[in-house]
């Protein structure tokens, strides 16, 4: 895909990436008022609680997607709703991007950034 | 409120090759303060926003050679110059200043910026979590976009609309970067950006820039210009925070709220709306947001020419915007307070003037929408 910029560079999220080099999804949510959030934070957005890690299933389903047609190959940022409550955004891989519909089920994959061969969560459409 | 508009100016350039933003700030200033019939020496209130060049506001001021005690570089995206001229207001009501300039400009076009370019600094928090998977411009509205058609059956169509509207307007402008009015079947078929966004859905890349000048009102009635003042405003912030996510709703709604109640108005008051079109479903959003119609009507409210001024219900952009005229440092805030105080002015182009327009309003929504983002909104009155 294009590359992009956005290395990992803050020493708070080192665990997320770390997690995701070995395939494993994290989100944060909140210890006070258990509302997870997304993109992760060391404090809750809805109450300034503390936050802890924990491992997603890396199931949901779309909540709105795009495909980007400019450029050298067309890719598919969408944003999808975790089945623990967060949206995150990512991108849509290996399908037919003019078959995807808001609300389709999808799971995360991990693939190598074209950009510097790191990991990246990513989703890709699944049968549940 | 104490804040009156007595200059403004709008840079007929929409490619400068030969000019530097701090030179395209100083003839935007100069514009203004000429149509006020002002000098820089009357200016002791100065206000632009983060992209201006420099640290806030000091290289240009220093450019300048002004000498305010009153400054203010808040950003909040390409809406601040709407911020600007309400804490202009402020200020002149608080006595902290009597003449207040707002500039703003840039020349992206002749610095080469081309469509999806993104910012990429390292030190925003959100960063390291969204660049990797390219959610540039266009994109991130689009996935604003996609949601509000799923959630209201808004279609391509009626956001072509919003485009057709405003390239009518833009006719009549002869400095507008793409004076050529389309059709709908034009705008669908231009090419695909991001789905379902268009080329023709997205606002043009121009340099230029625009300037108003506020004054006191005893300094405004001094003056020989039409008067024109700012009757309530407001602003606020809008973010996701990725759980019971709505990218449908912006912060247009407490900015329009906050406008409205500091004014004493509704939104059937208001006769004319510049609006941030840095695409077409900003318009949609704000016209929602801004109570011209209900959440999710916004499809219906702007097909068949519903924002066509003599035509439809509510005249928008009748400068042509910045889908069809000019965006000037990536940034319609200026632009739409200037077009705001032409049609109360009277000045607007014949073929576009409200009739009789006393009260209207500009609205711009900066950042990203649907992501991170700053509205804010100005209530502007004509008054005797
Ligand atoms: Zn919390």
């Amino acid at each position: 895909m294009t590359e992009f910029a956005g290395d990992p560079n803050f020493p708070e999220n080192r665990e997320y990436w770390e997690a995701v080099a070995h395939e494993r999804l994290l989100i944060k949510r909140c210890v006070s008022c258990e509302k997870p959030h997304y993109y992760p934070r060391a404090y809750c957005p809805f109450c300034g609680g503390e936050t802890q890690w924990e491992e997603s299933k890396g199931k949901g389903e779309i909540y709105s997607y795009t495909v980007v047609r400019v450029g050298a190959e067309p890719y598919c940022p969408a944003y999808v709703t975790l089945d623990e409550g967060p949206t995150m955004i990512a991108v849509m891989v290996e399908c037919d991007f003019d078959r995807l519909a808001v609300g389709d089920r999808v799971r995360v994959v991990f693939r190598r950034s074209a950009r510097d061969g790191r990991m990246l969560p990513m989703f890709t459409p699944s049968a549940d | 409120m104490a804040g009156f508009f007595v200059g403004a100016y709008e840079h007929p350039a929409r490619l400068a090759t030969d000019k530097s933003a701090p030179m395209l700030h100083a003839e935007v200033a100069a514009g203004a303060l000429a149509d006020a019939a002002l000098t820089l020496a009357d200016v002791d209130g100065y206000f632009c926003a983060g992209d201006s060049p420099g640290v806030g506001p000091l290289s240009i001021v220093e450019y300048l050679g002004i000498n305010p005690r009153y400054v203010d570089s808040t950003d909040i995206g390409g809406s601040s110059p709407v911020l600007h001229v309400a804490k202009a207001a402020q200020a002149i009501e608080m006595g902290l200043c009597d003449v207040a300039l707002v500039t703003l400009a840039g020349r992206p076009r002749a610095e080469g910026d081309r469509p999806g370019g993104q910012v990429q600094l390292t030190t925003f928090p959100e960063n390291e979590f969204e660049l990797p998977y390219g959610p540039y411009l266009a994109a991130s509205y689009a996935l604003a976009a996609r949601r509000h058609m799923h959630e209201y059956g808004t279609t391509s169509e009626q956001l072509a609309w919003i485009k057709v509207a405003i390239s009518q307007h833009a006719q009549h402008n002869p400095h507008a970067r793409l004076p050529k009015p389309v059709t709908v079947e034009e705008v669908l078929a231009s090419p695909m950006v991001a789905d379902p966004l268009h080329r023709l859905d997205c606002c043009v890349i121009s340099d230029g820039g625009g300037a108003v000048v506020l004054a006191r009102e005893e300094i405004a009635r001094s003056l020989k210009r039409p008067l024109v003042k700012l009757r309530g405003a407001g602003h606020a912030i809008g973010y996701q925070r990725g759980f019971e996510m709505d990218i449908t709703r912006t912060a247009g709604i407490a900015s329009g709220q906050a406008a409205y109640a500091q004014a004493g108005l509704t939104p059937a008051d208001i006769q004319y709306l510049s609006t941030y079109d840095s695409f077409t479903v900003t318009v949609l959003f704000a016209i929602e947001d801004l109570g011209f119609c209900a959440k999710g009507e916004g499809g219906r409210f702007v097909a068949d020419n519903g924002l066509l001024s003599g035509v439809g219900r509510l005249p928008v952009n009748t400068d042509g915007g910045g889908l069809c005229s000019n965006h000037p440092a990536h940034r319609g805030g200026m632009t739409k307070v200037i077009e705001t105080v032409r049609q109360l002015r009277g000045e607007a182009h014949p073929a576009v003037q409200v009739p009789n327009c006393t009260l209207a309003m500009s609205h711009g929504t900066g950042g990203v929408l649907g992501q991170r983002h700053g509205c804010a909104t100005a209530i502007l009155e004509r008054v005797a």
